[in-house]
């Protein structure tokens, strides 16, 4: 497939084209300015023969005009920096946020398969590297466009045949620099993916770093480590190597230049062509000139190469299918009645592996519908498959009569209250926490779901009580304390149909039994899943169902299924006697 | 603050010190190339020789070539000492975290850690290279330049002279501006990468609450601010360019019009005019390279702080030079705390106080308290992960700060509370620590672990994602306890982490425990009473203070919160 990064990112440039054209406009002042300069040098110089000859009245004008020149050239030049700045920055700042949103956009089964830590990669130190590149490469190709012409323009003026010699040699350098930075690109997308690699390998080796402790293996992953890094040198320093020839190789082919042009231009000055030898001090510069901007572009190879791959793998994100859209005509789903219904519903994570086969269920509005089974039973899943975080693979869900993939997912996840395991809050202060769901909740309501959720105790010990901040990684909360704010941010909102997956397994027994009585009160009248290991949770249930291996094997009222003495009476014994 | 980074380069002292030489020959041919041109001008065109001007063309192509071979050499040596630097300095500074205990894991947090790990080092090792490269280069050119100037004319170099201090000082003025931006920039920066690690980890629960947008809005806003504080510096970074081309632009009018003064008076030929301009570029142009050099070394300055304080972070707890191993079960109990206390920093609150128990081997031992009591803090301290502040925590009848951590580790299978799995396969993560992982250990640690699942996929080479991720929660716990007994620890801890488990499974694992492991001295820590009541001892903690130890039905009598905590359970 051919590599469209290049091309990519170049569009997002001219998605900014009133500020290139700017851009434009102030290189063409400052460098057709900084072009002049030398060619008015030149005509100075050549007022300066000889003692006693040198005609100091023409040569003040001419350097009055000179520095005039170079004072609006340098005014001109700051703005061209400045707006290369503009234009990079903003299109580092759309990619970046269209990166997000595309992930944002993303099922879930992304998030459950990719390290964490290359996505975050992606996201700041690639985007970081495309804006080194991009800035350099945009200053250095503005003016680089205007130089080369004017270099050219003004060389022709002077001499026609010596500029030959300039314009002949130059296409050499791109074809070497062509040469090397091919070789080099290789080795800088190896680097990259080893980059990455090792990164993504540090980040969760350090995450992980209190279990790697208590087993000893900080031994065996320093070995995968430096086996890594070492893998990650034998590249680096070759991409390293190869991408720094370019800048001496142009140099080179620019002192060739020079001698050249001191060659062919002395013999055309002694051959008397009318060449000066201030012509010869301008042609110098001009040459330098001319090939400044290549030879620039060339000297940040390095920093380009490393943008386009880092490039590459940002837009290998943004390529990704995201999840579908919802469909135009998609139903939003409001004051949902609490009807669930599954007919022959069949998914699987992995296509080779069957995990939920023709699933039926009917839930009735407020009827409490406990899951339980063994670990794996597909207790979660059903649960994924609920809030549509997967798609199943045929069948049908039906919620409130209507089929859910018709419904918005927005409107269908809203009208869920959930309660998970894991304890995943917001950085901020309890207070958003709580009324995460509900941003517009007046202290009363926060007050009152936080009391409901037995929050409320913890809370007001802390000395900022609902203002006090939650940490990134929340050291400063238990995993209890955490799950009752969770339990909290649920209560607040409240709609119709609930779902608690194992949500009291982090909190202690006593306050247990206080949200226990607050689940009791808040499943009234609503549609409930509940997903609990502990029997006794469940045992108030309308509807349990038994689940294994990803099917329903039992289903009924907890009387009912005990004096079956299947799986559940199982389950239950084994609950009361280990 | 460099110093602890030195070593690094020691190996490399060939490249150190050929790199720079190579490329200073580059440079002293440089430099030569304008007096050749200048003696070509003189002595060639102006002579009307065109023998001489041609001749003078070849040392100039000459030099060319030989100074590229000099420059290609250093950047082979430069590719070698810098890669190399950084590959030895990741290796190290990945084996210092590997010794951090958690008192150091607490305080510097994960995403510093990788940080220093990435970025810093990449910026350390960018700035090795350009030392090699440029730090002799561009000095010499300036230096050089200045004296070939000032053998062209002494007189005319007092131009040289103002000109230089001048852009210095604007070099100087715009760098300190910036400075301190770079710092507010690199903070947006780490905010984004929080705001994407957060959505990341929380991306059910910002789906179950449908608040995609409103995350994207807050990215968005970080976003903005990034841009803001980016343009901030561009606004000042911008001026560097043109306010240095400008001084130097203007430095040549000046060569021009004293050059002019001195032709006249014939103290100076036209040729040298040419040549002296010529140096004056030369100069500048180094100049320009110096200050991007300053910019980077700000930046790496700042990353040599940061990583040199990792390197010289001490692990707050770390083996005695007389360290002994852990010694075998003997008559002494199992784990003995006296008299403990504990608090994460010196003048921070006891977060554990007074705890005195002795736990016989064999001996089954339950910690029971509410959420917050202090349950996996003790833990911590029996693995010695944290060092008692007073008192004293022994295993086998040493205390746990004489023996070797390796080797107190082996004796302790922990399943921590916070499961925590490693990308790789169920072996890889099995064998973590071990050193010589028989297939038949692995797979009894596996049955006992009720660990079914894991011969209906592929058995040991199962592939395991990061964070377990491709396992269910009670499949990933129980992974986590199979890797506690495969090292056939003489102490099993619990930490609460049998929650995961339905009870079928727990009641068959524990029985499969007991008949594997007979021996086996076990923590239970629960917030359950079902899961302790059976124990031979149970510790009540309450806030971090003993609220009772005893068994199950002495507590019952004796513990008003053991009393409570097991109404409530009963009741439900």
């Amino acid at each position: 497939m051919k590599d469209r990064t290049v091309s990519r990112l170049v569009r997002r440039v001219l998605r900014h084209k009133g500020w290139l054209a700017l851009a434009l406009l102030a290189s063409l002042f400052s460098n057709l300015l900084a072009i002049a300069g030398p060619f008015v040098i030149g005509l100075g110089i050549d007022h300066i023969i000889e003692a006693g000859a040198v005609e100091f009245d023409i040569l003040a004008k001419i350097l009055l005009l000179l520095a005039c020149m170079y004072l609006v050239g340098g005014i001109f030049g700051y703005f061209l920096g400045l707006l290369s700045g503009l234009i990079t920055n903003r299109v580092i700042t759309d990619l970046r946020r269209e990166a997000f949103e595309h992930l944002m956009k993303m099922p879930l089964s992304y998030y459950d398969g990719h390290s964490h830590g290359d996505i975050i990669n992606r996201l700041t130190n690639d985007v970081d590297t495309v804006s080194d590149g991009l800035l350099q490469f945009l200053k250095e190709l503005i003016s680089g466009v205007v130089t080369v012409a004017g270099a050219i323009a003004f060389m022709m003026f002077l001499s026609p045949l010596i500029s030959l010699i300039v314009i002949l040699i130059t296409p050499v350098c791109f074809v070497i620099s062509g040469a090397i930075s091919k070789k080099t690109r290789y080795f800088f997308r190896q680097q990259s993916v080893l980059t990455g690699q090792l990164n993504g390998y540090s980040e969760e080796v350090l995450r992980n770093q209190r279990t790697v402790i208590a087993f000893g293996g900080q031994q065996s992953c320093r070995q995968t480590f430096d086996a890594r890094n070492a893998e990650l040198y034998t590249v680096g320093q070759k991409a390293q190597f190869f991408s720094s020839l370019v800048n001496p190789s142009t140099r080179l082919l620019n002192y060739v230049i020079y001698a050249l042009l001191g060659i062919f231009g002395g013999l055309a000055c002694l051959a008397g062509v009318g060449l000066t030898v201030g012509n010869i001090s301008s042609f110098i510069t001009y040459s330098t000139q001319f090939a400044q901007p290549i030879n620039n572009i060339t000297s940040v190879t390095t920093q380009i190469s490393a943008a386009k791959a880092s490039a590459r793998r940002i837009f290998e994100l943004l390529d990704l299918s995201p999840e579908p859209a919802d469909p135009a005509d998609a139903a939003v789903l409001s004051d949902p009645d609490g009807r669930v219904r599954f007919e022959h519903v069949c998914f699987s994570y992995r296509k080779d592996q069957p995990l939920i086969t023709d699933f039926s269920l009917n839930v009735e509005p407020g009827t409490r519908v406990a899951i339980v089974g063994p670990t794996g039973a597909g207790k979660t899943t059903l649960v994924n498959l609920l809030m549509r975080f997967y798609e199943i693979d045929s069948g049908k869900i039906l919620v409130s009569g209507q089929p859910a993939s018709g419904i918005t997912r927005g409107s269908l996840r809203r009208s869920f209250g959930m309660v998970l395991q894991e304890t995943w809050l917001k950085t901020g202060t309890i207070r958003e926490n709580i009324a995460y769901g509900k941003p517009d909740a007046t202290e009363e309501e926060i007050v009152a779901a936080a009391r409901q959720a037995g929050a409320w105790g913890f809370i007001s010990r802390l000395s900022k009580g609902l203002d006090a901040e939650i940490s990134e990684s929340a050291e400063n909360l238990s995993q209890g304390q955490r799950q009752l704010l969770t339990i909290a941010r649920a209560m607040i909102s409240l709609p119709p149909m609930l779902i608690l997956d194992e949500a009291t397994s982090n909190v202690d027994t006593r306050t247990e039994l206080k949200i226990q009585t607050a689940f009791l009160k808040m499943m009234e009248g609503r549609t409930s899943f509940v997903i609990a290991h502990r029997l006794s949770t469940i045992r108030e249930a309308d509807v349990i169902l038994v689940l294994d291996r990803g099917n329903v094997v039992e289903q009924g009222r907890h009387e009912k299924l005990l004096q079956k003495g299947g799986l559940y009476a199982r389950l239950y014994r084994a609950q009361f006697s280990g | 603050m460099l110093k602890p980074l030195f070593p690094y380069l020691k190996s490399y002292k060939k490249q150190l010190i050929l790199g720079p030489f190579f490329k200073l020959i580059e440079a002293v041919f440089e430099l030569c190339l304008p007096m050749v041109m200048a003696e070509l001008i003189d002595r060639g065109v102006k002579a009307g020789n065109g023998d001489l001007v041609v001749r003078y063309g070849l040392v100039i192509l000459g030099l060319a070539v030989l100074g590229a071979c000099s420059a290609y050499v250093c950047q082979y040596y430069a590719s070698i000492a810098s890669q190399g630097f950084g590959t030895r300095l990741r290796s190290s500074l990945f084996e210092k975290m590997g010794q951090f205990s958690f008192a150091e894991l607490d305080r510097f947090g994960t995403e510093t850690l990788v940080n220093r790990l990435t970025n810093d080092v990449n910026q350390l090792q960018q700035a090795v290279a350009m030392i090699i490269r440029l730090v002799i280069r561009a000095p010499f050119l300036c230096l050089g330049g200045l004296v070939m100037a000032l053998i062209i004319n002494p007189l005319l170099s007092l131009v040289l002279f103002v000109a230089v201090p001048v852009l210095a000082a604007a070099l100087y003025l715009i760098m300190k501006k910036t400075a301190p931006l770079f710092g507010r920039q690199q903070k947006k920066l780490d905010r984004l990468a929080l705001d994407v690690k957060e959505n990341l980890a929380g991306s059910r629960v910002i789906r179950a609450f449908d608040k995609q947008a409103e995350q994207e809005a807050e990215f968005a806003e970080d976003n903005a601010a990034f841009y803001r504080a980016a343009m901030r510096i561009q606004k000042i970074s911008s001026l560097l360019n043109p306010a240095t081309l400008l001084i130097i632009n203007l430095a040549m009018v000046a060569i021009l019009w004293f050059g002019g003064v001195q032709v006249n008076a014939g103290s100076m030929t036209q040729g040298e005019v040419v040549a002296y301009i010529n140096y004056a570029t030369i100069i500048s142009s180094a100049m320009i390279v110096l200050s991007n050099l300053v910019v980077l070394f700000t930046k790496a300055w700042a990353s040599a702080g940061r990583v040199t304080e990792i390197l010289q972070t001490r692990p707050s707890v770390a083996d005695d030079p007389g360290a002994i191993p852990l010694p075998p079960p003997s008559e002494a109990p199992a784990v003995r705390f006296e008299q403990v206390s504990f608090a994460f920093s010196e003048d921070g609150q006891n977060v554990l106080e007074g705890l005195d128990f002795e736990v016989g081997k064999g001996q089954k031992f339950g910690i029971i308290g509410p959420t917050g009591s202090g349950k996996s803090t003790l833990i911590n301290l029996l693995c010695r992960f944290y060092d008692v502040g007073a008192g004293s925590v022994s295993v086998n009848g040493s205390d746990v700060r004489k023996v070797r951590q390796t080797s107190l580790l082996k004796g302790v299978g922990l399943v921590p509370q916070k499961i925590s799995l490693l990308s790789g396969t169920v072996r890889s993560n099995l064998a973590l620590g071990l050193s010589d992982p028989k297939d038949e250990k692995l797979w009894k640690a596996l049955d006992i672990a009720q660990c079914g699942f894991v011969r209906e996929k592929e058995g040991l080479e199962t592939e395991v994602r990061q964070n377990g991720a491709n396992f269910s929660g009670g499949q990933k716990q129980r992974l986590t306890i199979a890797r506690a007994l495969a090292k056939d620890p003489e102490i099993l801890i619990f930490d609460d982490s049998l929650s995961a488990l339905d009870s079928l499974t727990c009641a068959n694992l524990l029985r499969a425990l007991k008949e594997a492991f007979p021996d086996l001295t076990l923590f239970l820590v629960s917030q359950r009473v079902s899961t302790v009541q059976d124990c031979d001892q149970i510790l009540v903690l309450d806030n971090g203070r003993p609220a009772g130890l005893g068994r199950h039905e002495e507590l019952l009598n004796s513990c008003a919160l053991y009393r409570e905590i097991y109404q409530s359970q009963v009741q439900s």
